[in-house]
């Protein structure tokens, strides 16, 4: 079975190839400091995607999963077109929405968005549901109408589960914008893919691989210190 | 619009395109061989791992570490950074990429999966005087085939989704298809971009199908969850 296949690369790529790995060092400070321009600009439209996506997933998931816990016949098609989504790879759902979306930013935000309804949908309803029987139970006895309930009891009970689905949204977002470079729009992503169709540049695949993991764990400190601050109730049950 | 539709049927109703070289089926048969490596290299490291953690409760931090790394790193970035180590080019570098991320939901379902095994019949096995093996073997195992099917269909759901990327740097699948489009632009490859992106969608889909009900049918009645 043929396994390299040099169809899809450039001359200079394929003769590079050829000529076994140029050998570069794995990790240089000299090509930090010539493109730091490059590096930044990379980095800024990486962590634009990830916080749009975000935004827009959140906006758009976390009602999803209050509609699917209130309305239990709208439960199962939610999961279930979201887990659809959720298994269609990423480059054949980019490759889905480029031919009629072009070759844009919006293709991409489109595309990381799909992918965090499922986390995000699941995390809400998981927590939804993990609200004690008893509590909604006392809640109605003390006259809670069903606004007043959700707003007041089941969604502050199911924030930490709502805050978890967004953390793993986000991280995996922040992966998952690298694929966006096949659309010209990956943010690192199209560094690391750049740096390895034009000679297996290793400075520039590590240089962008390490900022956009350091991007990923930046944003689940952000997330995770953002939601100790919303749910202060959490923190007495890890002091004691 | 329509005219990248009808460029993608056409595409996909050209049998020259699945029986080429290189052509769709030769790259399925790369797909699914690359991805069934991965799997089996994510099941040898991960399910005994997973289920000696499970079985004697130790290291239990572990699952959720590993899944929360892998999780931070892009699959491009490892499928990009593997070829250029020892490994080399082409299958002994995608096969190790595309196993890195197969391995959380493996291992967190084989630990889960014998961790959660009924403490009733565990107890039950010690007391007719049973060994912590004979336990494991008989008793937890057997419980946890139900959790191992299922971190297996989710691991192989994904590598075959992650396999896809493969091409992009040179390691060959389907994706080679939606990536030799990309390299025509959109006016000349819309319709191969499409046609390839139904075929990959289609095939995920299809083997999340297929292992669902596998595990439909490993899961006994007793053990399926009460509806």
């Amino acid at each position: 079975m043929p396994f390299p296949s040099g169809a899809d690369l450039r001359p200079d790529a394929v003769s590079a190839m050829l000529d076994a790995v140029p050998d570069d060092p794995w990790f240089s400070w000299s090509y930090i400091q010539n493109n730091a321009e490059s590096l930044g600009a990379a980095f800024t439209e990486h962590v634009e995607l990830t916080a749009l996506a975000m935004l827009f997933a959140a906006v758009l998931a976390i009602p999803l999963g209050i509609l699917a816990y209130r309305t239990r016949w709208l439960t199962a098609p939610i999961l279930a077109l979201s887990g659809v989504l959720y298994t269609v790879p990423s480059l054949a759902l980019f490759a889905l929405l480029a031919p009629f979306m072009g070759l844009t930013a919006t293709t991409v935000l489109v595309g990381l968005v799909m992918y965090a309804l499922l986390i995000i949908v699941r995390g809400t309803l998981t927590g939804l549901r993990q609200v004690p029987e008893e509590v909604r139970d006392a809640a109605d006895g003390m006259g809670y109408g069903s606004f007043a309930m959700l707003m007041r009891i089941e969604i502050p009970l199911a924030l930490p589960s709502i805050l978890t689905g967004l953390r793993i949204a986000a991280v995996s977002t922040v992966a998952l914008v690298t694929v966006g470079a096949v659309l010209g729009k990956g943010g690192l992503g199209g560094l690391i893919l750049s740096g390895f169709r034009n000679n297996l540049y290793k400075p520039q695949i590590v240089t962008a691989t390490v900022l956009c993991v350091a991007l990923a764990l930046a944003c689940d400190l952000l997330l995770s210190w953002l939601g100790k601050l919303v749910t202060p109730w959490t923190r007495k049950a890890v002091a004691s | 619009m329509g005219d990248t539709i009808s460029q993608a049927i056409a595409w996909l109703n050209d049998p020259l395109n699945w029986t080429n070289p290189q052509g769709v089926i030769d790259l399925l048969i790369e797909h699914l061989w690359l991805s069934a490596l991965a799997v089996l290299l994510g099941c040898l490291i991960a399910w005994p791992l997973g289920i000696w953690v499970g079985h004697t409760g130790r290291g239990g931090g572990l699952t959720v570490a590993v899944s929360n790394v892998t999780r931070a790193v892009p699959t491009l970035a490892l499928l990009s950074l593997l070829p250029l180590t020892a490994l080399g080019f082409g299958a002994p570098s995608v096969v190790p990429a595309l196993a890195v991320f197969a391995i959380p939901p493996l291992l967190a379902t084989a630990y889960n999966g014998v961790r959660d095994a009924d403490a009733d019949a565990r107890d039950a096995a010690y007391g007719m005087g049973l060994s912590g093996r004979q336990v494991l073997w008989r008793v937890e195992l057997p419980l946890a085939v139900p959790q191992l099917a299922s971190g297996f269909r989710t691991a192989a759901v994904q590598v075959v989704a992650t396999a896809t990327l493969a091409a992009l740097v040179n390691g060959g699948g389907l994706g080679l298809i939606i990536s030799r489009g990309f390299g025509l632009g959109m006016s000349v490859g819309g319709g191969q971009i499409l046609a390839g992106g139904i075929l990959v969608a289609l095939v995920a889909l299809v083997i999340e199908g297929l292992l669902a009900l596998v595990e439909k049918v490993l899961t006994p009645r007793s053990l399926r969850p009460a509806r």
